[in-house]
């Protein structure tokens, strides 16, 4: 299974992705500028955090213009895996993939320390932990606090959409929310970095089985470790 | 040349929590009175008038504008007025 990490400008969470799935988790992957208008001979893209664009007008909202994602979401659209990070997943809001929208944290502070998220197991991102099993991952954000309204609310919910939750809001996101996947399950985002959780050494490598449910669920090769 | 003015604030519903921060410090100025402050976006755009073009093409064009980019709709709302711009020769 071979994994695009796409790199926009001002993407700075890239390299961890690129250690967590290639060197930890031992698939193929390539870097892909956000210049790029193919993903021709990839099996899951994974979207890094940082700041694209500055985060200028609003984080994610000038990415989501880049040539490279019109191709994400034909690739989403066909029903590969897509991963976004941070503000991979602010991205993935801004382009429509995930409903919903990421604002400035309740407490207007930037945060970033380890914090522990319940998990839903049942989605093919997730499989590897038990059910409602507490894992610590961390998280590095200005702008988490996930927004929608109670409808949207509702049928994410009922859809068993909601992946992440955080035992403790962090951040003021509505019912806890950390991270969401689509209706069809192949594309997921969530504010919290399980590539920075994938070596006991750095603190948590609870991260490790995320990626490994990626590779199990939708690969075609074993996987490794 | 269309002058638009685009004013991008949030909806009602959702809370600002820019503005909250703002207002506590306009309260600690001693202005209690100030019941509420929302921040918003606000942009100038200038658009060429291509002979025909007409104001209703205009608005079609800056809604467009600002649905895909400007405004987050699941959050914000905006407003806009156009106005017409002499073009100054320089």
């Amino acid at each position: 299974m071979k994994f695009a990490v796409i790199v926009f400008p001002g993407s700075n969470c890239d390299v961890d992705l690129m250690w967590a799935i290639k060197d930890i988790m031992g698939a193929e992957a390539e870097y892909v500028r956000h210049d790029a208008d193919s993903l021709a001979g990839f099996d899951g893209v994974l979207l890094p955090g940082g700041f694209s664009y500055g985060d200028y007008l609003r984080c994610g909202a000038i990415a989501r213009f880049s040539a490279i994602m019109s191709e994400v979401i034909r690739f989403a659209e066909e029903g590969k895996p897509v991963f976004g990070t941070c503000n991979g997943f602010q991205i993935l809001t801004e382009a429509g993939l995930l409903p919903g929208v990421l604002q400035r944290n309740e407490s207007l502070h930037f945060i970033s320390k380890p914090v522990q998220l319940t998990v839903n197991n049942q989605t093919a991102f997730t499989s590897e932990y038990t059910a409602d099993e507490v894992i610590t991952i961390p998280v590095a954000h200005g702008e988490g606090n996930y927004y929608c309204d109670e409808e949207t609310y509702a049928e994410l919910a009922a859809n068993q959409q909601i992946v992440f939750r955080y035992t403790e809001n962090v951040n003021g996101s509505i019912h806890n929310i950390a991270g969401i996947c689509n209706r069809a399950g192949n594309v997921l985002g969530m504010m919290p970095h399980p590539e920075r959780a994938v070596e006991s050494l750095l603190g948590s490598d609870d991260g490790k089985r995320f990626f490994a449910s990626i590779l199990k669920n939708f690969g075609k090769v074993p996987v490794n470790g | 040349m269309y002058l638009v003015k685009v004013y991008v604030t949030y909806k009602d519903s959702v809370l600002d929590p820019q503005g909250e921060a703002v207002k506590g410090a306009v309260h600690r100025l001693g202005y209690q009175d100030v019941a509420s402050i929302r921040i918003g976006k606000y942009f100038e755009i200038k658009v060429a008038a291509a002979a025909g073009k007409t104001e209703t093409d205009v608005q079609q064009e800056i809604e467009a504008i600002c649905d895909k980019l400007l405004a987050n709709v699941n959050m914000e709302t905006y407003r806009y007025e156009i106005s017409w711009l002499e073009e100054v020769s320089v």
